[in-house]
């Protein structure tokens, strides 16, 4: 028998016992028996010496050969029985992908902060400061300064919780107005803010009123500003808070420190505007009230009506709530039931 | 105010529904509450003619009726009704009807009797029981004798009119009229109005001579009488009731009723006296006299004072001026002379009368927000006119006048250019001088100059900008363009501090509180508890309960209140966080300061029980664990330290840390003293409240950053005996003191104080790691500042290393 035909012979006898090998241990024996120094590979190529120096090359390449497919078919035996391990593990590691996650501590944003956030938020992006007041207010910047001296009789459509005749709990954001134009210096640019806040009204709680609730008023204040600004910014705001498909309307009102005064309506997120129950069939829906600041505001804040004027606006976070979510009782806002709170989660 | 759709239509013609115009008056003019049709609903409510009556066989007090209603044969009618008569025009709902609140009326049988439908009272098809006249309040209404049975009985009641219902704001008084209602009207719809001249005949003798007024102009800038004699009192014709009813108002006896109308078209509150009940032939109007006192019409006794304006004769007063008349001098059957009063009342006095007697009237209403001056006499006179057509009255020659005080009419300059740059419009002068010319205003022009001279009644106008207010309404706000404020640049972005709170709400509700708002307005109790430095308390004037009538000195107390309103609906697990603002006040000033403050609870579990996690309640640590994050998030530049404080009396005396910035008290954080939980209802609850002004205040780091180290890090453990008072704090602070340059950090893994510790003893074990930055670190090294350690914590400490 030639070297070569033993070669052939040790091959497939190879190939046979790594294909016969059941675990890794076998595998290792085979190679070790097949390949190791004393294996008959090795025992083969000994024998080469013997050889014609002609023959010696391409017997030695061809044992070459034969020894790194026995190397190839070993490693792939190897992987094999390797990942029929692996998959058996794996198999077994099955877990019940339906369980619930493990629960999470997570806290909420209270759905009135989440409401005036998204307001600040767009002002913010259309160049206006937020700025904040003191909730315990002076009658003169709540009212006097509002142009609601002491015996005016809008003063009844707010009740008010004094502390002393001259001291009072703010109903309204609107002092923020006073307050700020007071200090503001218009050679540095227009006026452009939003206030928001608590205020608090002498009224027994029920489902549609509370002693304490949040405003956040808006002021702008420049040399060139129109009813019509007012309009387009409010028109943004409806927008921003309810829908692109919500229209905005105004109808006159009556506010002190406003002249023209208006209130807004929305369409009713209800029906859509064709009438309903909740908008008593109107289509529309009452959100806001707002209007050009009125000249006596200006002028008691030291700022000349005749240079510069502008638009205010104060809206209810709580309406808007109430409005948006359907939620029928202002008091849920403030009792802080937890089941309450944890339905505002929406981010996406 | 309701108004009349018909009475409007009589004036403007007018091709709209009412729901139109009303939605028209809403965007034009005044917001409207409700449009009202009273026939709406009802069906098949006839008039019915009582053809015989007779008493029912087993009852005392029904009748059997045959009631012709139009059709072949009566129907048998079985009635209740006190006031029911042969002959007389009745309401009936025939079988098959439906009447007031949607109530259908069957055939049905009363005591065994067939009763084919039922007569009706007002109130049962609708009427407010307010409005009913008097000798029907009780009974059945009996409709006019020319009435034709079987005919709708809507129409002779007035119930197919539109009543629509104005909510008129403070500064239309205007608006509080039939004849203010159509000016505007005929403005909005841009159409000619004519309005009644009333037109007296005098009759009588000169009134000069039979009354003479004293008038103070102060009080009443316009004070006027006539005197109307040999009136006959006598219920009004139905279309007077029907005006008054539709508006509201009770139809009492004609000479009433005329004030009342008068009232609502045209807006002069009126009032009419017996005469005769008058002592002497004088009337005075002036303050009343401390110890006056007068019953009013409606039985009410005041006492009065100087402040009320009243009308006196000779002896005592006789009304309260511009609120309500007295009860001597009320019409009443029997009256023959009247003397109508028309004036108008300085506003603030009548506003302040109507608060302190508690007294609103439609007259003090209208009073308080003005009524037209100009227009005082035509009112009078429209009123004497009825007096004559209605009650026969002889109206005496001449008006006694105490006093004529008109105002001059106002007189606004107003620029085409100032109106387009404030309303944002490009309006043409002749588009403006039109609306206010179609609103009554006269207008005057010089180039686009205007001058605008606005009519007494309209006392709301005084400046360009109400100027501008007419015009933008009547041109309508659809029309205006819709821009966005142009012009220079502002920056919009929070402030620091309004950031910080930002990342504060964020941070906590990270670790797992959900925002809480609570009530600032609280109890005397509860605001002065967990207090965080001394401060008076501040309380309302007029509170509205006890439960809100102090202003909060801290915040846990709401969140508290909060974790009981869970706990009371068997919610257990609640954890919560408020951040706003606690009122101390100081001694002798009556405003309080506010301080932002940030303020957590947590009851029951924080990381709610799962499958596969046991349910942890939660403890001071969790707590702790929580503060210490928001803190770090917050950046604060220096050391945050914690130090045990028994003496918050609210607070578990062993389980209370004050929290210390830098040696600087920040708040507190701990569990709740179980008597506290105890009054408030609610489980063991940890808590914390922070001076978040401060941690505003405070200055803050800035991210950097550091290299991370390629040279591994050595670990060593270290576990040792101390006595029981040794803090944690202590330990750590040695070991960091003394542990060398390349000590990294400590990190405490495990605290022991069972059966195998020794008692006074805790046992407590550390993780040390030490890195060198540049190099690898040798063995040797870490072994000597190891050993140094060791030594220092057995010297220093008495620490028995184990």
């Amino acid at each position: 028998m030639s070297l070569k035909d033993k070669l052939d012979e040790l091959h497939q006898r190879g190939l046979a016992e790594i294909k016969k090998s059941t675990d890794l241990k076998d595998v290792n024996q085979v190679r070790v028996s097949l390949l190791g120094k004393k294996g008959p590979i090795t025992e083969v190529l000994r024998g080469m010496r013997d050889l014609d120096a002609e023959e010696r090359p391409k017997v030695g390449a061809f044992a070459n050969e034969i020894r790194d497919d026995l190397t190839a078919a070993l490693t792939k035996r190897r992987e094999e029985l390797e990942n029929a391990v692996l998959n058996a593990r794996l198999a077994n590691e099955k877990i019940d992908v339906t369980l619930p996650g493990t629960p999470v501590a997570k806290g909420e944003p209270h759905v009135i902060q989440q409401i005036i956030d998204q307001i600040e938020d767009l002002f913010l992006g259309m160049g206006y400061q937020v700025l904040s007041g003191p909730e315990v207010e002076e009658d003169k910047y709540n009212f006097e300064m509002m142009n609601l001296p002491k015996n005016h009789p809008a003063r009844d459509m707010q009740d008010t919780f004094y502390i002393t005749k001259e001291i009072l709990m703010r109903t309204q954001t609107s002092p923020m107005q006073a307050r700020t134009l007071e200090t503001h210096d218009f050679s540095q640019g227009p006026l452009k803010m939003i206030s928001p806040g608590v205020v608090y009204r002498r009224d027994t709680d029920d489902p549609t009123h509370s002693h304490q609730f949040h405003q956040v008023e808006g002021l702008v204040i420049d040399k060139h500003i129109t009813m019509a600004d007012l309009k387009g910014t409010l028109q943004v705001l409806a927008h921003e808070l309810f829908g692109d498909k919500f229209d905005v309307r105004l109808r006159p009102s009556y506010f002190p420190f406003t002249e023209p005064s208006v209130e807004a309506d929305i369409t009713c997120f209800n029906c859509g505007g064709k009438g309903c129950k909740v908008c008593k069939n109107t289509g529309w829906i009452e959100v806001l009230g707002a209007g050009m600041v009125h000249p006596n505001v200006l002028k008691m804040a030291g700022v000349d009506p005749d240079v510069y004027g502008g638009f205010a606006f104060g809206v209810g976070p709580d309406r808007f709530a109430m409005l948006k979510y359907g939620v029928d009782d202002i008091r849920n806002f403030y009792l802080n039931d937890v089941r309450f709170l944890t339905q505002f989660t929406k981010k996406g | 105010m309701k108004i009349s759709y018909n009475w409007i239509k009589e004036y403007l013609d007018l091709n709209v529904k009412p729901a139109d115009l009303a939605e028209k008056i809403e965007r034009t003019s005044v917001e409207v509450d409700d449009v009202v049709k009273p026939s709406d609903g009802l069906k098949k409510i006839v008039v019915g003619h009582v053809l015989a009556i007779e008493a029912h066989p087993d009852s005392d007090h029904l009748h059997i009726c045959q009631v012709d209603v139009g059709e072949d044969e009566p129907l048998q009618i079985v009635c209740g009704a006190p006031n029911i008569a042969k002959g007389q025009m009745v309401i009936v709902a025939l079988p098959g009807s439906r009447i007031a609140d949607n109530v259908k009326i069957k055939k049905s049988k009363m005591r065994g009797i067939p009763s084919a439908g039922m007569i009706c009272a007002l109130q049962e098809i609708g009427f407010s029981d307010d409005v009913v006249p008097k000798d029907y309040v009780d009974g059945i209404y009996v409709l006019p004798a020319d009435a034709t049975p079987g005919d709708d009985v809507y129409d002779y009641l007035g119930m197919n009119d539109s009543l629509i219902d104005l909510d008129v704001t403070p500064n239309r008084g205007d608006m509080l009229s039939l004849n203010g209602t159509l000016r505007d009207l005929a403005a909005i719809y841009d159409q000619p109005v004519t309005l009644d001249q009333p037109e007296v005949k005098e009759t009588g003798a000169a009134i000069a001579d039979q009354l003479a007024i004293h008038a103070n102009a102060d009080l009443a800038p316009q004070y006027r009488m006539r005197l109307v004699k040999q009136v006959k009192i006598a219920p009004s014709p139905m279309w007077l009731q029907i005006r008054l009813w539709n508006a509201d108002y009770r139809p009492i006896n004609n000479v009433v009723d005329i004030t009342n109308y008068i009232m609502l078209k045209y807006g002069q509150p009126l009032h009419a006296f017996d005469y005769d009940k008058f002592a002497g032939q004088d009337v005075y109007v002036r303050n009343a006299k401390a110890g006056e006192k007068l019953t009013t019409l409606d039985e009410g006794e005041h006492d009065l004072d100087e402040h009320d304006i009243v009308i006196a004769d000779d002896q005592a007063p006789i009304a309260l001026a511009g609120v309500m008349g007295g009860l001597t001098t009320s019409i009443t059957d029997e009256t023959t002379t009247v003397a109508i009063e028309a004036a108008v009342f300085e506003h603030d006095h009548i506003r302040k009368a109507a608060q302190r007697h508690n007294l609103h009237t439609d007259a003090s209403q209208r009073f308080e927000r003005g009524v037209n001056r100009a227009g005082v006499q035509d009112a009078l006179d429209a009123a004497a006119e009825l007096m004559t057509n209605l009650a026969d009255g002889a109206v005496q020659a001449g008006t006694v006048i105490g006093s004529d005080n008109v105002p001059k009419p106002t007189v606004i300059p107003l620029s085409l250019a100032h109106v387009n740059a404030v309303l944002g419009t490009d309006l043409e002068l002749a588009k403006v001088v039109h609306i206010l010319e179609s609103l009554g205003f006269t207008v005057t022009t010089a180039g686009e100059d205007m001058t605008v001279t606005v009519p007494i009644r309209r006392n709301d106008i005084h400046i360009p900008a109400d100027l501008l207010e007419e015009i933008a309404r009547i041109y309508g706000y659809d029309d205006l363009p819709t821009t966005l404020p142009t012009g220079r640049m502002t920056m919009g972005t929070l402030t620091s501090a309004q950031k910080l709170m930002r990342s504060t709400r964020h941070s906590l509700e990270g670790l797992g509180l959900n925002q809480a708002i609570s009530y600032a307005l609280t109890t005397t109790d509860k605001a002065k508890m967990f207090m965080m430095q001394p401060s008076e308390e501040t309380k309302l004037a007029w509170p509205m309960s006890v439960d809100h009538a102090v202003l909060r000195m801290n915040v846990i107390t709401g969140l508290l209140d909060d974790i009981a309103y869970n706990t009371a609906r068997k919610v257990k697990d609640v954890a919560l966080y408020e951040q706003g603002r606690v009122f101390y006040r100081e001694a002798g000033n009556d405003r309080p300061s506010e301080e932002e403050h940030i303020a957590g609870a947590v009851t029951g579990t924080l990381m709610p029980a799962g499958w596969n996690q046991p349910a942890q309640d939660v403890d001071f640590y969790q707590v702790k664990g929580i503060v210490a994050a928001y803190l770090k998030d917050m950046a604060i530049n220096g050391d945050v330290t914690y130090e045990a404080n028994a003496d918050i009396p609210e607070m578990h005396p062993g389980r209370t840390a004050d929290i210390l910035v830098h040696g600087h008290r920040i708040g507190f954080m701990g569990q709740v003293h179980p008597t506290i939980a105890k009054k408030f209802k609610i489980g063991a609850t940890y808590v914390f409240e922070l001076n978040l002004q401060a941690i505003i205040d405070m200055p803050k780091q800035e991210n950097q950053y550091d290299v991370i180290s390629r040279y591994p890090a050595i670990t060593r453990d270290i576990a040792m005996l101390v006595p029981d008072e040794i803090s944690n704090d202590q330990i750590v602070a040695l070991i960091e003191k003394r542990g060398g340059a390349f000590l990294q950090s400590v990190k405490l893994f495990d605290v022991y104080d069972g059966v195998k510790v020794p008692k006074g003893k805790k046992s407590l074990a550390y993780t040390l790691t030490y890195q060198d930055k540049h190099e690898t670190l040798v063995d040797d090294a870490v072994t000597q500042a190891f050993e140094k350690v060791e030594k220092r914590l057995q010297d220093d400490l008495g620490a028995e290393i184990r």
